[in-house]
């Protein structure tokens, strides 16, 4: 038995025995998950159970090492972990934006210091973050921003507002990008790190047409942001007025993650359990649309597959995330109206027990974000034609 | 196993695409024997020197003298025969005669392999029987006849027939049209009394017969398989003919793409290159992302197939369904953006398109496929 067929039996041995049976129904909405964070509750003792193994385990961050609260996995073992995990349909045991986004970015920018005191806090779920990137005036035109952090000697005042920070009204510290040199556009914005309880700082949720509002604006007034929280742990990542470039890398997983290249489910057909759902009785033009579905979406999948195999050692290249986000996200959105399509009156019910409070025609307005959120789908197609095939112009 | 080429396949890639690139250039290949009117549409001599490189028997097993390679390697020259248009019976004979042949006995590999190998032969495969692919449905009888069968019935789209050495021919030894059982592949050779070829020339200038077989007489040695039970090696081959025929789409598609994405570097229009204008660079991107997405799934197809995989039989349908989308959307969006001399015969880009059309027809088009895709899935 090699080594990799020992660690797998291994953690299904683990995993029988850790991840109770209601883990391991599919995530309906955000409640199923837990978030983490100082005023985080447990939605049941099985969800409670099943995130303190995995933390303790280092299974929030399976691959970050283990001196930051990881488990220290191989990328081979990371993927044989995903495989068991996903043949019971575990559900993850904690979800941040921590893990998907500012990790990636301590990681690769951060010192040992900061590293070691961040991401033992994210891993262990203590602290929920939230992103202060988009503003008001600036939603494709990100370098654009304004807010503005005046330098203090050892620290910042910082003025101005944010948009569509997801979840800032829940969140217990945010990753901000803030200009600190209003002269240079591109060097003249920092990446900072600080509290959401510091004096300054307010939010308002902001209602969307799905009737939910997992987003806010978030305003700064005066808020003092020290540079340093300790011996090596700087407030900001990478360097002063560099943090444009702690940006371009975070986009990059942020659009993977978008684009759903990591999720099997989005890459599945829908048209066998639609036509079960309707007794077998679709018309023959939706059963065609269905199919002609599934025929991108089973290749999608196909693409997600190679996109990470690719990643893992190098191959790809670096505007390529631009086109799995945009592909991917178009084709959740015809995933969404197919899904409304087939539900017929069912999936127009907004209240009814039966619908769960509308989860379908909710979810079917929130895909309409994900062409416009992390950069719009004409912003992506831009970046393909000048990057990845070399078009003339700006 | 990683949804990319290793290094073994990585340097045939290479040397498939420079001597397709050089040998089977569009110029040297299909507008020469196009412009002669040649009744193979095809050149012999390319084929001979495929065979000198291993392409030809890529597929065959090393003990009967090919390279016993697999989908994966196949899909690469025929991604390069794609990108050239190289006319070829590459398809039909290295792919998926030869994967029929995998599955007959030693007598008839003895017979026919050698010379696929050699370039010496080339082979043809009849399923079709009307103007659409319909494998599910086949007609043509082969009745028992002493110790042999007598084949009647008739078959369409046998591409490159004429020029066959040997066909593989799909017929019904008992059941009816439409039964899933039943079904027989044979080798019926070129000289077989009663064979009958109206070979046409197609719209991408290749040879297609309209094939008679009148009484056809064999011997109980062309019997590919079991007799009433080729349903799965027919299976067999057709999968390996819709991956091979989505790899060659692809390469159809990124040979029309790169030089689409090239054009809009250099044409200008109202004083600017015409790659410069949003509207175009948007449809690019969507081009190129479509291709992308064509290739992985085509990889992903192959490698299942090489493995044995239960799953490969659904995403063969996939792949070829897919590619129709890509490739059409990249030889359309091709000839647009050509503009008026996309509409000659002079620039290459409407060989493209003539090519895609007959490509996508073959072994069943996106609708096919689609559907396919729908009834194995349970809907």
């Amino acid at each position: 038995m090699s080594d990799l067929d020992a660690f797998r039996s291994e953690t299904r041995a683990w995993l029988e025995a850790n991840c109770p049976p209601e883990m391991r129904q599919p995530v309906r909405d955000d409640e199923d998950v837990y978030w983490g964070g100082r005023n985080a509750t447990f939605k049941s003792d099985a969800q409670r159970a099943w995130f303190e193994a995995c933390r303790d385990k280092g299974y929030t961050v399976p691959s970050w090492p283990k001196e930051y609260g990881g488990a220290g996995l191989s990328p081979a073992e990371a993927k044989v972990l995903r495989e068991e995990m996903a043949a019971i349909g575990a559900r993850p045991p904690l979800s941040s934006f921590g893990i998907w986004m500012l990790g990636p970015a301590l990681l690769h920018f951060g010192t040992e210091e900061q590293k070691k005191y961040f991401l033992n806090q994210i891993a262990r779920g203590e602290i929920r973050w939230c992103q202060g990137y988009s503003e008001p005036g600036s939603g494709s035109d990100l370098v654009s921003l304004q807010t503005f952090g005046e330098d203090k000697g050892d620290h910042w005042v910082v003025n101005g507002q944010k948009i569509w920070t997801s979840y800032a009204d829940k969140a217990d510290w945010i990753f901000c990008l803030v200009r600190t040199d209003k002269a240079n556009k591109y060097q003249g914005i920092t990446f900072m790190l600080y509290d959401m309880a510091t004096p300054g700082v307010s939010t308002k949720p902001i209602l969307l047409i799905s009737g939910n509002s997992p987003f806010c604006e978030t305003f700064f007034d005066d808020v003092k942001v020290p540079k340093s929280y300790g011996e090596g742990i700087p407030a900001y990542v990478g360097e002063i007025n560099r943090g444009w470039d702690v940006a371009k890398y975070l986009l990059g997983h942020e659009r993977e993650m978008i684009s759903g290249a990591d999720s099997s489910e989005r890459g599945a057909g829908i048209g066998a359990a639609l036509s079960r759902n309707a007794g077998g009785e679709l018309d023959p033009v939706l059963r065609a649309e269905l199919a002609m579905f599934d025929v991108d979406a089973l290749a999608f999948s196909a693409m997600g597959e190679k996109f990470l195999d690719e990643i893992k050692v190098g191959k790809t290249h670096p505007a390529y995330p631009n086109m799995m986000k945009y592909a991917g996200t178009e084709l959740n959105k015809r995933r969404h109206e197919l899904l409304m399509a087939a539900g017929g009156s069912t999936a127009l019910e907004w209240d009814s027990e039966e619908t769960r409070g509308g989860a379908a025609p909710r979810a079917w307005l929130r895909t309409k974000a994900n062409s416009i959120e992390g950069g719009t789908s004409e912003v992506m197609l831009g970046v393909v034609a000048k990057r990845i095939l070399e078009l003339p112009g700006a | 196993m990683p949804l990319y080429h290793n290094e073994d396949q990585a340097m045939l890639a290479e040397t498939a695409q420079q001597f397709m690139g050089e040998e089977g250039a569009i110029g040297k290949q299909l507008r020469h024997w196009r412009d002669r009117e040649c009744k193979d549409g095809f050149g012999h001599d390319l084929w001979k020197q495929m065979a000198e490189m291993g392409f030809t028997g890529v597929l065959v097993p090393e003990a009967d003298g090919g390279l016993g390679m697999g989908h994966v390697e196949a899909g690469i020259v025929l991604e390069e025969i794609g990108r050239n248009l190289t006319p070829s019976p590459f398809l039909t004979s290295s792919v998926m005669a030869a994967t029929a042949l995998s599955a007959a006995g030693d007598d008839a590999r003895g017979r026919w392999l050698p010379g696929l190998v050699s370039g010496d032969s080339v082979f043809a495969v009849a399923i079709d029987e009307g103007p659409k692919h319909r494998p599910e449905r086949i007609a043509t009888k082969a009745e028992r006849s002493g110790n042999g069968f007598k084949l009647s019935g008739k078959k369409d789209f046998v591409l490159y027939g004429a020029s066959a050495d040997m066909i593989v021919v799909a017929a019904r030894t008992s059941g009816s049209d439409t039964d899933e059982q039943g079904i027989t592949l044979f080798a019926v050779p070129k000289d077989a009394a009663g064979v009958g070829h109206n070979s046409v020339r197609l719209v991408d200038s290749s040879m297609a017969s309209h094939l008679r077989l009148d009484q056809v007489e064999l011997d109980g040695d062309a019997v590919i398989g079991e007799v009433d039970g080729g349903r799965e090696v027919l299976g067999r081959m057709l999968d390996a003919g819709r991956v091979g025929a989505a790899a060659e789409g692809v390469g159809v598609a990124r040979g029309a793409m790169d030089m689409t994405i090239d054009y809009l570097k250099q044409r200008k229009q109202f004083g600017k290159l015409i790659g410069e204008f949003q509207v175009l660079q948007h449809r690019a991107a969507h081009l190129y992302s479509e291709v992308e997405i064509a290739r992985a799934v085509v990889i992903k197809a192959q490698q299942l197939l090489d493995a044995g995989s239960e799953n490969a039989s659904l995403m063969a349908s996939v792949a070829k369904a897919k590619v129709g989308k890509a490739a059409g959307l990249a030889v359309k969006e091709g000839v647009q953006m050509h503009g008026g001399i996309g509409m000659t015969d002079e620039y290459d880009i409407g060989l493209y398109m003539k090519r895609d059309r007959a490509l996508a027809e073959f072994m069943g088009d996106v609708h096919y496929h689609a559907d396919r895709v729908a009834r194995m899935s349970g809907y």
